[in-house]
């Protein structure tokens, strides 16, 4: 005879939350979290009572009031009257600006770079490696010193462009002006011009947009994707008949024209720098502390992309390159169409970490006193209000909300390249 | 009772904790050494000399402190701020006494939560120019470029400085003098300023320091002194007094050659209440009866500093204008020994 005996029912005890494995993993996590929140706990609870005892209450009515320093790299109109937000503001953009300008820069010569690293040219190769190691090996706040000294000890000051035989010439038809106070260049102008837009009013986020840019941009843009619709038609013509046409006038016409016929009608000039007083005035001022920042963590980076460009681009197989020879491609041809739609996906996702380093090693601005989001807010601000916390806090908010922008914005990208399986 | 001891224990943990952030001279004491926050380097004020050791007009206030407190005028580690570390540094406790040509303003005193201890140097805010430059005076200035020590009250006057002159500059912020005495003498910027006392000193650091003007305008009142944390009054004392007795050491024509002489006893009461032989003056800061006169003799009275940091017959050459005694046609004015 078979006895069949039900397993015993198990009443929960409180000991199977370490002995039973079912229970222990969640236990553990459990007591890990609750260890964790209680130190942070701990740490606000002790900054604030740290605070209190100094009679320092956390606050953040300092940022309307009046800053009362001036900023000598501005987008946006500011003067020293106008509110501690505004002048982060103006740092914010500044830093926005070396972040955008590094990041196309540093990707032009990063691909360039990685390319030639491949180049059978033992020389050039040998150069380019150079170059990588070079940079990627010496912390990027030396390179930002060393250009800025470089900019500051070499070139002429503005006084030297004075008299009747000066020591230093404008270039290019006396539109440009190299100086170690930075370079001047010629500002595009509109005599009819229509305007700028006001946005947010006298709110301290107040922004102007330039209707005269916006409608050049937008003509251009226009130009864009008609000259796409183009090309769609001459890939439809070729696949029902095997000829493609010639489209390449077309193209240069949609895009030319109108643009040039908007800026034309906006009446676009040039407005030259002139030696005035103790500076060039007129022209836009491409200031020393930008331009040095700018070189430095764009070469620093393109270091490390043409490392990755180069990673990429030798993932894919020799084999496929061959074949694609094979079939009769051209050099140009099996580079755009088989080879790097392919190393693109091996790319970028680590290509979005680097313009992330970048936009974060901006903050060493101040090492050359260029305004950033640090040197206004986290400086200059930190010191005349005596709110460490405070600001520190918003200035980190800021850098993680622009990473956080930039990864988001290049994960789309990401998706777009990836490979497709089916 | 296991539990009441744990909680005795507890109580007296709490209670020396608290204690603790208040008695800055307990820990000095216990650390047997000043943390003193200076320049990161100017010349005169604040600066090592060839062998490492901190030379200065502000180094010496620190001595003169480790002194009072220690009786060792070398028992102080100096430690280095830019104007931007400053006051989180003594804020967070980093240091003991901050004595860095830092200027006494309302808000800092009130507003940033610390005390200012009295006024080591009346200053004033200056521009040095380039003679060749050919500007005689501050409001010849528009559209200059000017290089500027950022986080600094110098930052605020200038801007105020160009506004109610209603003329315009471009300001180049720098982190260290040193950098700022590269850019100016690159010519990246026309002129540089900051407190007179410290032009005086970067231009003694010049090859050639008769080819740059210290334009005349002051534009601003600039009292430098030495400040401590709010919230320690007694700590505060001390650093005002051993403040007051260099200045008063003057005032009374006690040296470091005749101290040692005068400490032995003499005619004028007020001169034995300061050196310890009389009354217990010491005693109520909470330090040795010869606090004063070790203060003293760690780099001399006020004057003698003065002379051998930062005087005429040094290369910055700064004369005494303002802080000279009263008695001499200054505004050094401390308030009685008693």
């Amino acid at each position: 005879m078979t006895t069949l005996t039900d397993p015993p029912k198990e009443s929960f005890r409180l000991s199977m939350l370490i002995y039973d494995s079912r229970y222990r993993s969640m236990t553990i996590q459990i007591v890990a979290l609750i260890a964790v929140l209680t130190l942070i706990g701990w740490l606000i609870s002790n900054t604030a009572q740290n605070l209190a005892d100094l009679g320092k209450q956390p606050s953040f009515s300092f940022l309307g009031e009046s800053a009362g320093y001036d900023i000598n790299q501005r987008l946006i109109d500011y003067e020293n009257q106008d509110s501690h937000l505004r002048a982060a503001f103006v740092g914010l953009l500044n830093t926005l600006l070396v972040a955008f300008m590094g990041c196309i820069a540093a990707t032009l010569v990063g691909v360039f770079v990685g390319v030639l690293r491949l180049s059978n040219n033992w020389v050039v190769a040998r150069l380019m490696t150079i170059y990588v190691e070079m940079f990627r090996n010496v912390p990027v706040l030396l390179w930002i010193i060393l250009v800025m000294a470089i900019l500051i000890e070499t070139l002429p000051a503005p006084r030297a462009f004075r008299g009747e035989t000066p020591e230093a010439s404008m270039m290019l038809g006396d539109s440009v002006a190299f100086t170690n106070r930075g370079f001047y260049v010629p500002e595009p102008l509109f005599s009819r011009g229509i305007g700028d837009v006001h946005l947010f009013g006298e709110a301290a986020l107040r922004f102007d947009v330039s209707l005269d840019l916006i409608a050049v941009v937008a003509t251009f843009i226009a130009g864009l994707l008609i000259s796409g619709l183009i090309t769609r038609r001459a890939d439809r013509i070729q696949a029902a008949t095997g000829d493609r046409p010639r489209t390449w006038h077309w193209k240069a016409a949609v895009i030319v024209i109108p643009t040039v016929a908007v800026l034309a009608i906006l009446g676009f000039y040039l407005g030259k720098p002139e030696l005035q007083g103790f500076n060039f005035a007129g022209g836009t001022h491409m200031r020393n502390s930008l331009i040095a920042l700018w070189l430095a963590l764009s070469l620093y980076t393109a270091a490390f992309i043409a490392e990755i460009v180069r990673a990429g681009i030798l993932a894919i197989s020799k084999g496929q390159t061959e074949a694609a020879a094979a079939l009769g491609l051209r050099q140009r041809r099996i580079m755009s169409l088989v080879v790097l739609p392919q190393a693109l996906r091996v790319i970028i996702p680590p290509l979005i970490s680097q313009y992330l380093n970048l936009t974060k090693n901006s903050s060493l601005a101040i090492a050359v006193g260029y305004m950033d989001i640090t040197g206004t807010l986290m400086g200059i601000t930190l010191n005349q209000t005596g709110r460490e916390l405070e600001t520190i806090l918003i200035g980190m908010l800021i850098y993680l909300t622009i990473s956080l922008t930039i990864s988001f914005v290049m994960n789309l990208y990401n998706d777009a390249v990836k490979l497709r399986e089916r | 009772m296991k539990k009441t001891f744990i909680l005795g224990a507890l109580t007296v943990a709490a209670m020396s904790a608290g204690a603790a952030s208040a008695a800055t001279l307990d820990d000095v004491k216990a650390r047997g050494k000043l943390e003193c926050g200076v320049n990161t380097g100017l010349v005169g004020f604040a600066a090592p000399d060839a062998n490492g050791r901190w030379e200065g007009f502000d180094a010496a206030y620190c001595r003169a402190v480790a002194a009072a407190v220690l009786g060792d005028p070398d028992a102080v580690e100096f430690v280095p701020l830019t104007t931007k570390t400053r006051f989180t540094a003594l804020a967070a406790a980093e240091v003991d006494v901050l004595s860095r040509n830092t200027t006494w303003t309302f808000s800092r005193d009130v507003d940033l939560k610390f005390e200012f201890v009295g006024v080591n140097y009346y200053d004033g805010q200056g521009f040095m120019a380039p003679k060749n430059l050919g500007v005689s005076s501050a409001k010849e200035l528009d559209g200059a470029t000017v290089c500027i020590q950022t986080g600094t009250t110098t930052e605020l006057n200038l801007a105020d400085f160009f506004r109610a002159n209603n003329i315009s500059y471009e300001p180049v912020p720098i982190e260290t003098n040193a950098e700022g005495q590269t850019q100016y003498l690159a010519g990246a910027c026309d002129v540089y300023t900051t407190d007179a006392s410290g032009l005086a000193a970067t231009r003694a650091t010049f090859e050639d320091p008769s080819a740059h003007v210290i334009l005349p305008e002051i534009i601003s009142k600039e009292p430098l002194g030495p400040l401590v944390r709010h919230g320690d009054p007694e700590w505060g004392d001390i650093a005002r007094w051993t403040l007051n007795a260099l200045i008063a050491a003057e005032e009374l024509g006690v040296t470091s050659a005749n101290i040692e002489e005068l400490a032995a006893g003499s005619d004028n009461p007020e001169i034995n209440r300061l050196l310890g032989t009389e009354g217990n003056l010491g005693e109520m800061l909470g330090l040795e009866a010869d606090w004063a006169k070790n203060a003293i003799m760690a780099g001399g009275n006020y004057g003698e500093i003065f002379a051998k940091t930062i005087g005429e017959s040094t290369p910055i050459g700064l004369a005494r204008g303002l802080n000279a005694q009263w008695k001499d046609g200054g505004i050094l004015y401390v308030p009685p020994f008693r």
